[in-house]
């Protein structure tokens, strides 16, 4: 394990007497993304101030090409950092700002040379910010700020980069648009990338590993596929009204009570419905689900009642006998459920037995 | 872009040094004696055997007009490197109480020693100035550490600037009544009674500060980053901080050991030039401070002296004039831009 770009022995963060996190034993390879979750307060940040060395572990050491002692120069060339603190640079424009990032290589007035500036055009144009180059950095909105700063960071041309919840302040399309350069970065530029998420689906999507925080430790690593499975989310973020699932995502609580309005649904075509009764306070049954269907999650998490058949089997009359007594204690029925097909047959004789009985509601209504 | 920002600065620094030569001859030439042109370049040429002029000029006016340059120059850039520390626009030496608080520890050791009678030598003001300025920013350093709040430091520091001036005032009335005089006259600012000694003395301590403020240009202009990422780029921000501390206090120091309080020049000059540059770039900024603040201590020299001749004004009261407007101008002006 010689090719580690940083490794912790025994690491111990936190602040005076206050231990945050313990215990920290990870690595970091080239062209890696390791991803810190955990909750809110959990020390992410603590823990990548002490990486980043802005901040003195309380115990253990953190190796850098397995070197423990490492001058503030050499540091500032292997290692580079996007925080969450605001900056306030006077009159400084983008390029400016970017421009900073070549302070490790300039001489003893900074004076930057053509070989920088190159770099700085460099650092500008992958992160897209080129057009911005002449502003004031002040005058930007927070998301194009969160770029410069990576632009920043870039330029300095490091061999880890370091990034506290860089996803904060940016919409969707600059979400995606970092975690694509972060991946960049990774793999063509072989730069080993620590990052802190609180987007668990992002997490999911650009982590190589994902280190989960709990209770001052690490709880978990793995691979994305490692983390995001069965409960485990629900448990590492504590959450106890709502659920979480690794693919459908977070839901809100599940409305208690006797199912007054009964779903039949299947691929997908119910989620919007759960959702909307959900919010109406509207308690609700539904079926008949295969157990692999898309909307199973959702609907197990917000219904008071699922019937479901196993996977890929037709359904059967047990489950469909089943369905039909709950759907006759139900006032109304809503068929969100379009295609029917031979696995599904019995959800079109439930929509039947509805229609004679007069409690079929179209979808608008 | 890049063209208009270098001949921009090219004709910042073109501007400050035609400025200074033309209030240079302009301080030369003006005062209780007449005094003309021809006479002037004559003394200065060596040409000329009017010893009066001779006098006049080299013995009480050059020595004048460069205490002021260097002493407006060292104080502007010691605002610079106090705004840049406390990432506060409007914290000076003034402001923060730390030219008050070198005052009190003057005037403390000119009123002790004039008391056993043992005369106090430039040297001994300038330390006791050192050491005065050195405890108040122990206490601004204190409360910075405490509180986070830009106002609240200001506050404070204004507040040790009243505590300060009023025991000095104290120690001024209670003072020996020969000696009043001329420790009212200094207590209250002023560049007069400079001679040649005092100025080899202020030049060796203000250019060295200056040049070592210069050469810290590039951990600076990370600073302004923030202490963060100044980390992150590699500055050593303990070797940092104390070299800025002692920088700026010793620059203050040397300011009030040999003209007195002088109020709003570091706070006015930095602003002014880097609305003048558009940049607030150490590199840049360092040696126009240091020009501007020389420029703007000559000129207001020239009216304390010249506005109601033969009685002079403290150097303060011009310099609060023209500088407590531009420190207003300049805090309208941002809490403006931050609702735009």
């Amino acid at each position: 394990m010689n090719d580690n770009l940083l490794r912790t022995e025994n690491l111990i963060v936190g602040y005076g007497k206050h231990i945050v996190v313990q215990g920290l034993d990870f690595s970091v390879n080239p062209g890696e993304i390791v991803t810190f979750i955990g909750a809110n307060g959990a020390g992410k940040s603590t823990l990548l101030k002490a990486i980043s060395a802005q901040l003195a572990p309380l115990a253990g050491t953190v190796y850098l090409h397995e070197k423990a002692h490492i001058s503030e120069r050499e540091l500032a060339k292997i290692m580079s950092v996007v925080l969450t603190v605001r900056i306030d640079p006077e009159l400084m424009t983008c390029e400016d700002v970017v421009s900073s990032g070549r302070y490790p290589y300039t001489g003893r007035l900074g004076i930057l040379s053509e070989h920088d500036r190159q770099k700085v055009a460099e650092a500008m144009e992958m992160t897209h910010v080129t057009e911005l180059r002449d502003r004031a950095f002040l005058k930007l909105s927070d998301g194009q700020r969160q770029r410069i700063m990576l632009a920043r960071a870039v330029c300095q041309e490091p061999e880890i980069l370091v990034l506290d919840e860089p996803t904060s302040f940016l919409d969707m399309k600059h979400k995606l648009e970092l975690l694509m350069l972060i991946r960049r970065l990774a793999k063509e530029k072989h730069i080993g990338v620590i990052v802190s998420l609180h987007e668990l689906e992002l997490a999911e999507r650009v982590s190589d590993r994902i280190l989960c925080i709990r209770n001052g430790k690490i709880d978990r690593t793995g691979t994305p596929e490692e983390i995001f499975k069965d409960d485990y989310i629900r448990a590492l973020y504590q959450i106890s009204c709502g659920t979480y699932h690794p693919v459908t995502g977070a839901e809100l609580e599940s409305v208690k009570g006797q199912p007054e309005v009964f779903i039949i649904g299947g691929g997908g075509t119910g989620i919007p419905v759960y959702r909307r009764l959900q919010r109406q306070g509207i308690p609700f049954a539904c079926g008949i689900l295969h157990e692999n269907d898309i909307e199973y999650p959702v609907a197990s998490a917000l219904a008071s009642e699922v019937i479901t058949e196993e996977a890929f089997e037709p359904v059967s009359e047990m489950q469909f006998q089943k369905a039909a007594a709950v759907l006759e204690k139900c006032r109304s029925v809503i068929c969100a459920c379009t295609e029917f097909g031979t696995m599904n047959q019995k959800n079109l004789e439930l929509l039947k037995l509805a229609e004679t009985s007069g409690k079929i509601i179209t979808e608008n209504s | 872009m890049k063209f208009n920002r270098k001949s921009r600065y090219l004709a910042g620094f073109l501007f400050l040094t035609v400025c200074v030569l033309l209030f240079f001859c302009l301080n030369l030439l003006t005062g209780s004696s007449q005094m003309t042109l021809s006479k002037m370049l004559g003394v200065l040429t060596g040409n000329s055997s009017d010893t009066t002029a001779q006098n006049i000029l080299l013995r009480i006016r050059l020595p004048r007009i460069s205490a002021a340059f260097l002493l407006g120059g060292a104080l502007s850039v010691s605002g610079f490197l106090l705004q840049c520390f406390f990432g506060n626009p409007i914290a000076g030496p003034f402001v923060l109480g730390i030219s008050s608080g070198a005052k009190l520890a003057v005037a403390l050791v000119m009123v002790t020693a004039l008391q056993i009678g043992i005369s106090v030598s430039s040297w001994m003001m300038v330390l006791a100035s050192f050491l005065g300025a050195m405890l108040s920013m122990g206490w601004i350093l204190l409360i910075s550490g405490k509180v986070r709040s830009m106002s609240l430091l200001i506050v404070s520091g204004v507040m040790l600037g009243y505590i300060c001036s009023a025991v000095t005032e104290l120690i001024v009335a209670f003072a020996d009544d020969a000696n009043i005089v001329n420790l009212h006259n200094w207590s209250m600012g002023s560049f007069s009674g400079t001679d040649w000694q005092d100025v080899r003395l202020m030049t060796a301590i203000v250019l060295t500060c200056v040049i070592l403020t210069f050469l810290m240009s590039k951990p600076l202009n990370a600073y302004q980053l923030g202490e963060a990422y100044a980390e992150n780029l590699g500055v050593n921000l303990k070797k940092f901080r104390i070299t800025v501390i002692l920088l700026s206090s010793i620059l203050s120091a040397c300011v009030t050991a040999f003209a007195g309080p002088v109020s709003f020049v570091g706070v006015a000059v930095p602003h002014l030039m880097k609305t003048l540059f558009g940049t607030a770039k150490p590199i840049i900024i360092i040696p126009a401070a240091f020009l501007g603040g020389g420029v703007f201590c000559l000129g207001c020299d020239l009216l304390a002296r010249n506005l109601f001749a033969p009685t002079e004004l403290s150097i303060s009261t011009v310099t609060a004039v023209f500088g407590a407007p531009v420190v207003i101008w300049m805090m309208l002006h941002r809490s403006m831009k931050k609702y735009e």
